[in-house]
């Protein structure tokens, strides 16, 4: 299964549903909603964390949290 | 038409919306800071005169991404918005969103929307429309909201009149509206019990108080009971939080599918080329590390003129008011007391506005974020976070504001440990005592004929104050045990030329609560020092008597008979008593009575050593050329041992027990504030008390 994690520079996915209940509430807030288009735009440089763009909102999240959230490339 | 009550404003909005530039657009220079009750949380109030002579009062409330808290600033604006009975409750709410994220922000709209309190939509930054290639239709997007949508460029002076006129208009309107209902969706009879637990409240009042356990004075006992209730079942109230969320998105993306139309072909992207240059992993450390060192040597360089400048204004009013005025105890608790208490705090402000100053800049441009993303994986070995690099930059000028700024990090393990090992940076206070001890001790050569060795000590002192706060940080790692789980999630707020007006303000705001928090306690400790060195037992009283009666046969000055009087007073003073008292256990690293004297003053402020020195030892001269605080140090010999009192040996001692010892109590106290006990202050206090007494043992071992 894929994750934001598993995401190489670049690439996007969609957030899939069953992700919902692994989602902390504040991230979904943000825009990180099951559904959504995530794009990885950078890695920072020892691999943590990503920066992602995700319903046009631009977030930093740690690798942890984005390998929990499951995606299905596009 | 005069009206004798003003309207209370709210503004809400994620950060970097540009809120607090509306903020001050509106209130101009009719700003103030306070506080909320029980939280250290600035309170930032101003007042705006409305088109029909009518004043507002408006409060900017702290920038969140929803009205459920993760942070202490963030439970303000919650706490603000149920607590009716509060004189600042708000009569017409502003959310200011900007026109880039407008989905996100219209999420927290939405949720302020349903407590159906008066409200505004103010869209910022609307003169960016062509650049970013958005289309936004206000008119239906006024319908679909059903709210009043204002679009403005705070930045460009646009649209604020409006915004002041719809203030005068919708202020204690009635006609207000839910957005989103969301008891249908989710679970009808729950949110229908919900509902019928208080009439006073709206549905979405009473669920924001029960997922938030936020209970307002106004419940009544019953109420609160049968709220209290609903949160039996965590993981219910989770998941249907979860769901009101995706709710809450799905009704604003179909509102923006005919409203919002972006053509990303129109848009001008300079955010990736910044981004790829700022977050490399090589240019991006060189280029932080560059700002670095330009801060650092911006607050040694730019601020060593204004605080000589401060420095001596202070020692001349102190002199002026003593030649004015008669001797007695009030104009000497004046001169000093109270001249060198302030002296002691605004010496300080210089370099703590130059920081504030680089720190506003930089989180002004969103430049501050990449910081963030660039060290979190770093930091995280040592148990903190991106976002601990903030107050760690800041400790340099002063450990104060640095605890303060620690609120960002929503961890609350990370924000303690960032908060314990902060004092360990060298701040401004320690420069002084450095300075003159290195000047004492070490000697003025070139290191491989280049560098200079006292210029090498300074900056090795520095990289070990860094070298233990990451080295402690990593030791609380490995100790401190939190059940909290941390979370990190950071905004990568687009880059923005940073407006002058904010930054301005920003660093007066900033700047303004310093002197007035930290200063507080360092005039009080400089009084209470000043009343315990001029006063002290029969002993005391006789000192005059006695100098003058032992040099009655010497051919000394009136000066010099002064000089003796003074030195003879303050060792026969309750803080000279001090001082002695603590000379056992000061004695194995190297101190004497009078520099136990100076360790005890420091607690006001650290810098306050080198002016207790120097009373201590304005004595014993004969040369008249020698008069330099230096110099009489220099100059003085410990009578036990017919060896200089400052040797390389003492020296060092000193220096490393002030690169470790809390000596600080506003730092003190402002951690006490912030972690809401004295457990870790402390903890503190005797870690860091510990830490020094053992390392200028060995240091003083080492040397001599």
């Amino acid at each position: 299964m894929d994750t934001i994690a598993t995401l190489l520079i670049g690439e996007r996915g969609i957030i899939s549903e069953e992700s919902l209940g692994d989602i902390p509430l504040k991230l979904l807030e943000m825009g990180c909603l099951p559904g959504s288009d995530v794009e990885l735009l950078q890695i920072a440089p020892l691999s943590d964390p990503l920066y992602i763009c995700v319903n046009g909102s631009h977030l930093a999240i740690r690798k942890e949290m984005a390998a929990q959230i499951k995606i299905i490339k596009s | 038409m005069e009206n004798s009550n003003p309207i209370q404003v709210a503004l809400i909005g994620n950060p970097n919306t540009g809120k607090t530039s509306l903020f001050n657009q509106l209130t101009g220079l009719n700003q103030k800071v306070g506080n909320y009750p029980g939280v250290t949380v600035d309170k930032k109030q101003g007042i705006c005169k409305l088109p029909n002579n009518q004043e507002a009062i408006i409060t900017d409330l702290p920038g969140t991404y929803s009205i459920n808290p993760t942070s202490v600033d963030e439970s303000i604006v919650l706490k603000s918005l149920l607590t009716v009975d509060d004189e600042n409750y708000p009569d017409v709410i502003v959310v200011v969103a900007d026109i880039e994220n407008l989905k996100r922000n219209l999420f927290l709209f939405s949720q302020v929307k349903d407590l159906e309190i008066p409200i505004i939509l103010v869209i910022n930054m609307a003169d960016q429309l062509d650049r970013k290639g958005i289309s936004i239709d206000v008119e239906t997007l006024k319908k679909e909201l059903k709210t009043e949508t204002i679009l403005i460029s705070a930045r460009k002076n646009l649209g604020i009149e409006e915004v002041k006129n719809a203030i005068t208009h919708y202020a204690k309107s009635s006609n207000t509206h839910p957005l989103c209902s969301i008891n249908h969706k989710i679970d009808e009879d729950y949110f229908e019990k919900l509902k019928k637990v208080s009439s006073n409240h709206t549905l979405y009042e009473l669920w924001l108080m029960v997922t938030q356990n936020n209970m307002p004075e106004s419940l009544t006992e019953k109420e609160k009971n049968k709220l209290l209730g609903f949160r039996d079942d965590m993981s219910k109230l989770k998941r249907y939080q979860h769901k009101e969320t995706i709710h809450r998105y799905q009704q604003i993306n179909e509102i923006l599918k005919r409203t919002y139309i972006v053509d990303r072909s129109k848009a001008n992207d300079v955010r990736a080329k910044l981004d790829s240059v700022f977050t490399h992993k090589i240019f991006g450390y060189v280029i932080f590390f560059g700002i670095l060192l330009l801060i650092f040597q911006s607050i040694f360089d730019w601020a060593t003129g204004p605080m000589d400048l401060i420095d001596s204004a202070f020692a001349n009013i102190s002199e002026l008011v003593k030649k004015k005025f008669e001797p007695g105890v009030l104009i000497s608790l004046i001169t000093d007391g109270i001249i060198p208490g302030i002296g002691g705090v605004v010496i300080f402000i210089p370099q703590i506005a130059i920081l504030f100053l680089f720190v506003a800049i930089l989180e002004e441009t969103g430049y501050m974020s990449r910081v963030v993303f660039l060290m979190d994986k770093i930091m995280r070995r040592y148990g903190m976070s991106g976002k601990s690099v903030i107050p760690l930059i800041s400790g340099t000028a002063c450990a104060i504001p640095a605890v303060m700024a620690t609120r960002t990090i929503s961890g609350w393990k990370e924000r303690l440990i960032t908060i314990l090992v902060t004092p360990f940076t060298t701040c401004s206070a320690r420069l002084p005592v450095y300075a003159i001890l290195i000047s004492l001790v070490i000697p003025d050569k070139k290191l491989f004929g280049y560098f200079s060795l006292q210029g090498f000590t300074l900056l090795s002192l520095y990289a070990l104050g860094f070298a233990t706060a990451i080295i402690s940080a990593f030791m609380l790692h490995k100790i401190v045990k939190v059940k909290r789980t941390s979370f990190f999630v950071a905004e990568m707020p687009n880059y923005k030329i940073p407006s002058i007006k904010n930054v301005v303000f920003n660093v007066v705001e900033k700047t303004k609560a310093f002197v007035l928090g930290a200063g507080k306690i360092i005039l009080a400790i400089s009084i209470i020092l000043w009343f315990l060195a001029s006063n002290g037992p029969e002993s005391y009283k006789n000192a005059e008597k006695s100098v003058i009666e032992n040099v009655a046969n010497k051919n000394l000055s009136a000066e010099e008979i002064q000089h003796k009087i003074a030195s003879l007073k303050l060792e026969k003073s309750y803080i000279g008593i001090m001082g002695k008292t603590i000379e056992p256990v000061i004695k194995p690293l190297g101190y004497d009575w009078k520099i136990g004297i100076a360790l005890i003053s420091s607690f006001a402020a650290r810098e306050v050593f080198v002016g207790t020195l120097a009373t201590i030892y304005s004595v014993e001269n004969d040369d008249e050329n020698v008069s330099t605080i230096k110099e009489r140090m220099r100059a003085e010999v410990n009578p036990e041992t017919g060896e200089k009192t400052f040797s390389l040996a003492v020296g060092m001692s000193l220096l490393i027990f002030y690169a470790f010892a809390m000596q600080c109590m506003g730092t003190l106290a402002v951690v006490k504030r912030e972690t809401k006990t004295w457990k870790w202050p402390i903890a503190q206090l005797v870690g860091m008390g510990a830490l020094a007494y053992i390392s200028a043992f060995l240091t003083f071992i080492i040397f001599s």
